[in-house]
């Protein structure tokens, strides 16, 4: 009630902000700029390294989606105020777990995969159970489970079947629709008839002569762009994606007005899990076995992928679209570093890089929304 | 002026307890439709755990809440909404980040059905909005304005007209004028008194006493967990409402020394 109050009402927010500005305030920016200056550098530093040619795309595709399918929940559960720490241990514990029930307890692959599921997002609702229960952060709470998954992971092969590496997945995937979801590809005619037209390559010698060099889209790509599409339309659609922001911007404000926040909030660590086994059962089904050390710090990369793509780190912004871009660039850099011929450990390098510049980019975009001086 | 009503709320010897701490000793208030009831005490008086109580966030020890006339028990702020009890939480109204139309419907979003799927209605959400703002003299600059860049006194504006919007009979308003300056007050106060016309029952819970009685037709003072009973607009002067809510005795002595100004 002093004067500065006054004079601070007297001028309220008349000021008009330009179109650019305005079409420049989305969460995405980050990630778009990112993604045009990536592929602008790479088109022109390894342009005719084969990057860009049908197996080159389909090698940074791959890679671009397994980021992407881990940064969809990462993103979600960010924007309603919380972290999982543990996704990497989750990755390498559905995995085992399908590979324990399918080679060991020798269940049929379908089963085995059903059961990881139920067991991931048993264990996705128990972190998120433990957070809204005790008021403890996500962080602490999700990087015990990065250690006891991590643990397990590596205990239980050792016991069962004493080593780290269980392999036969393939094997006994063979002629199991339900495996085909996550190792299979689709479209493999479209390719072939490519392959016959000379659009695309095919191979000139071995046993494969004749095929094109791209036998069609992994299941992977499928459920990456799956899953950034049904994130996108909850988040921005639907009453639950107000939801998500709601309790990530506010818990408190949004349980005063009625929003569940504590069933919003488990069901998004519920769904982190989620996106973490469709990754987990994707690779076990591609290379035919589940190891103990994968997944490693996949927990990170997911949530760099996040922040490049416009989330704030503290809830209630952020895109999936942003994410997926952020999850692009990764992949774009991780594989182009390689075709360029640079050395690969440069890419941590880059990683750091592109964190710093895309937090002092989203800390500046939230001042201009929020009018924070 | 309302007394002819019934009550839309009688609130009969609540109780609070939290552990050994008691809060609230028996309260016991009507609320009558239409009315601007103010809510006066000094910090630590029960005027928080009060309100609380009727918007479903604390179950009373004892007593009982009568909504129109018939026993309530809220298991948790959803089913007090549900009943027409919507509360204006001072710095907890709005979400910053989030335009003002997710905002306003936070909780009450609008369902638009797409085949199976059900939508959330933006453009519904949009000119609703839009309208209810320029109703209260809010102009925005459009429906996806972060409420992160109005004010204090247009936030707690946006939450009210909000509760009105979603047919809300009783309002509880905490504080809603402690963080703001002069203009927005009157802002508030004017808003406030839009409401009360509409036939909705106001509870103003503040620590001023102009505040007080600038919108207030019936003023119940709370000490130490207590009610010292209510007092009719007219009935009662600015300084025996200021000696009231600082238990009498003290404030008295307090104010020789600061020469009349608290």
């Amino acid at each position: 009630m002093t004067e500065a109050n006054v004079a601070a009402t007297a001028d309220e927010r008349v000021k008009q902000q330009s179109s650019l500005q305005k079409a420049l305030i989305r969460p995405e920016l980050g990630g778009i700029c990112g993604t045009i200056i990536v592929f602008a550098l790479f088109l022109i530093f390894a342009g005719d390294s084969g990057m860009f040619s049908a197996q080159g795309v389909m090698n940074w595709s791959t890679v671009s989606a397994q980021f992407m399918i881990i940064a969809v929940g990462a993103c979600l559960l960010m924007i309603a105020g919380e972290f999982d720490l543990s996704v990497g241990s989750m990755i390498g514990f559905s995995g085992m777990m399908i590979a324990i029930f399918t080679v060991t307890l020798e269940w049929p692959v379908w089963q085995a995969i059903l059961a990881t599921f139920v067991m991931a997002l048993a264990i996705g609702a128990l972190n998120g159970y433990i957070v809204v229960r005790t008021g403890l952060p996500s962080f602490i709470v999700t990087l015990a489970f990065l250690f006891i998954l991590r643990g397990f992971t590596i205990y239980l092969p050792q016991i069962i079947e004493r080593k780290t590496i269980i392999g036969g997945v393939d094997r006994a995937a063979e002629g199991d629709w339900f495996a085909a979801l996550f190792g299979g590809k689709i479209l493999t005619g479209f390719f072939a008839w490519m392959g016959d037209a000379g659009i695309i390559d095919v191979f000139e010698r071995g046993s494969r002569a004749g095929q094109p060099v791209v036998e069609g889209i992994p299941m992977l790509i499928v459920w990456a762009i799956a899953l950034v599409i049904v994130g996108h339309i909850i988040l921005t659609r639907t009453q639950f994606g107000n939801w998500i922001f709601a309790a990530g911007g506010d818990a408190q404000a949004a349980r005063y007005v009625g929003v569940p926040v504590n069933r919003v909030k488990i069901l998004m660590f519920m769904f982190t899990a989620f996106c973490a086994t469709v990754f987990a059962a994707c690779q076990v089904m591609e290379f035919g076995s589940a190891g103990a050390d994968r997944g490693l710090l996949k927990e990170f990369e997911a949530i760099i992928a996040v922040v490049i793509g416009g989330a704030l780190l503290t809830g209630g912004y952020g895109s999936v679209i942003g994410a997926a871009l952020g999850a692009l660039i990764f992949g774009v850099v991780q594989q182009g570093l390689f075709f360029a011929g640079v050395e690969s450990s440069l890419f941590r390098v880059f990683l750091g890089v592109i964190l710093l510049f895309a937090v002092i980019l989203n800390t500046y975009i939230r001042r201009i929304i929020t009018g924070e001086r | 002026m309302t007394s002819t009503h019934a009550p839309i709320i009688q609130m009969q010897g609540i109780e609070k307890h939290f552990g050994s701490v008691i809060a609230l000793a028996g309260v016991s208030v009507d609320i009558y439709p239409g009315e601007c009831h103010c809510l006066l005490g000094d910090n630590g008086a029960g005027k928080s755990t009060f309100i609380k109580t009727m918007s479903g966030v604390h179950k009373p020890t004892k007593g009982e809440i009568l909504f129109e006339r018939r026993p309530m028990h809220f298991a948790d702020p959803r089913d007090a909404i549900s009943a027409g009890i919507a509360t204006v939480y001072q710095d907890l109204a709005m979400i910053p980040l989030m335009s003002v139309s997710r905002n306003f419907f936070m909780g009450n979003e609008p369902i638009r059905r797409l085949g199976p799927l059900k939508l959330f209605d933006h453009d519904y959400a949009n000119r609703v909005t839009m309208e209810e703002m320029r109703k209260m003299g809010i102009n925005l600059r459009g429906p996806d304005q972060a409420v992160g860049t109005l004010s204090g006194g247009e936030r707690q504006t946006v939450a009210i007209a909000r509760a009105v919007h979603f047919g809300a009979k009783v309002l509880i308003l905490d504080e809603p004028t402690s963080a703001l300056g002069v203009r927005q007050t009157a802002n508030v106060l004017a808003t406030i008194d839009k409401v009360r016309k509409q036939g909705i029952a106001v509870v103003f819970i503040t620590h001023n006493v102009r505040h007080a009685l600038a919108v207030g037709d019936r003023f119940t003072v709370l000490n130490r967990g207590q009610t010292l009973g209510t007092a009719q607009r007219g009935q009662i002067t600015p300084d025996e409402l200021q000696d009231m809510m600082a238990g009498g005795q003290e404030l008295v002595a307090l104010e020789d020394s600061l020469g009349g100004t608290v």
